[in-house]
């Protein structure tokens, strides 16, 4: 397949590559929110931490 | 010999096991999901009906395998925490819904964008169509309900059992083509014998699902720790590891 045949995908190039796009875009709003999530998890958790200490003392 | 699967109702046991496994899942599905791209995008040929229409597949089958894939998930996990009060597998269904609430999103829009040169619509009330985004309704009614209560193990609870009810679903949008007359075609790769679809097309396709299923594991681990965190907070483990 030549370079431009590939980026015309037989005439359905404008429904392969926004399919691929958005493909893109899901999987890596699932990795960016999923590593969000657990470093929320993890400030919230030594903020517990924090609080605890300073009412113990 | 079964200590490993009582282990696995271990808070601390779980949280370790999610850390060590994400690294691997995460490099495998990249290097599976690049196999499936460019051997379905480069090198397989174009359909003879479809043209190149057809590689749509390549992220519209694993999306769709997924989303039913992590329902079932969701549900088992969700019922194991009811039937045993297993508390990871509230923490299991509550990583998993989101991520699965995405892939079926991902399996709509692209069946959506493969509709409109193939049946000439983006959308027909057509029943695998229809069963799907219900799918996607169940998804978005247990993450509701789960952050509806103020006492998140009610949460917890309330959300399992839509999710195990609305499991019912799962062998309906599988059957759908089977039982109904559809617009949507038949089952291709997963049918008994052999499936219709050549090699060339049929191998990137294998190695996308894996990479999602791979992707998932790793998302499913991340998320997975934040909400063992999240429950554990006052748990003398939680403390250990979050000094060190």
């Amino acid at each position: 397949m030549s370079s431009g045949g590939f980026w015309y995908m037989g005439g359905y190039a404008r429904y392969v590559w926004p399919c691929i796009g958005f493909a893109c875009v899901v999987l890596l709003w699932n990795l960016w929110s999923a590593r969000r999530y657990l470093a929320a998890a993890k400030i919230r958790a030594a903020r517990s931490l924090a609080m605890e200490a300073s009412e113990a003392r | 010999m079964w200590t490993w699967f009582y282990k696995l109702a271990s808070p601390p046991f779980v949280y370790g096991v999610a850390a060590a496994l994400m690294p691997w899942f995460l490099g495998l599905a990249a290097l599976t999901i690049g196999y499936g791209l460019i051997g379905g995008l480069v090198f397989a040929p174009p359909d003879y009906q479809q043209g190149d229409a057809f590689r749509i597949i390549y992220v519209h089958v694993p999306s769709a395998w997924m989303s039913e894939f992590v329902y079932t998930t969701m549900a088992v996990a969700g019922a194991v925490a009811l039937i045993w009060r297993i508390k990871v597998g509230h923490a299991v269904a509550a990583a998993s819904a989101p991520i699965g609430a995405s892939l079926t999103l991902l399996a709509l829009v692209t069946g959506s964008m493969w509709g409109k040169p193939m049946w000439g619509t983006y959308w027909a009330w057509d029943p695998r169509l229809t069963s799907e985004l219900i799918l996607l309704f169940l998804y978005v009614g247990v993450m509701s309900l789960r952050s509806a209560f103020e006492d998140p193990a009610r949460g917890d609870r309330a959300a399992a059992l839509l999710a195990v009810v609305g499991a019912v679903n799962v062998p309906i949008i599988h059957y759908s083509v089977v039982w109904w007359n559809s617009l949507h075609q038949g089952a291709t790769v997963a049918k008994l014998g052999k499936p219709s679809i050549a090699g060339s097309m049929l191998w990137p396709l294998l190695s996308m699902f894996v990479g999602f299923l791979l992707f998932y594991g790793a998302v499913l681990c991340l998320r997975l720790q934040g909400e063992v965190l999240n429950r554990e907070r006052q748990s003398a483990w939680v403390r250990e590891a979050i000094k060190s």
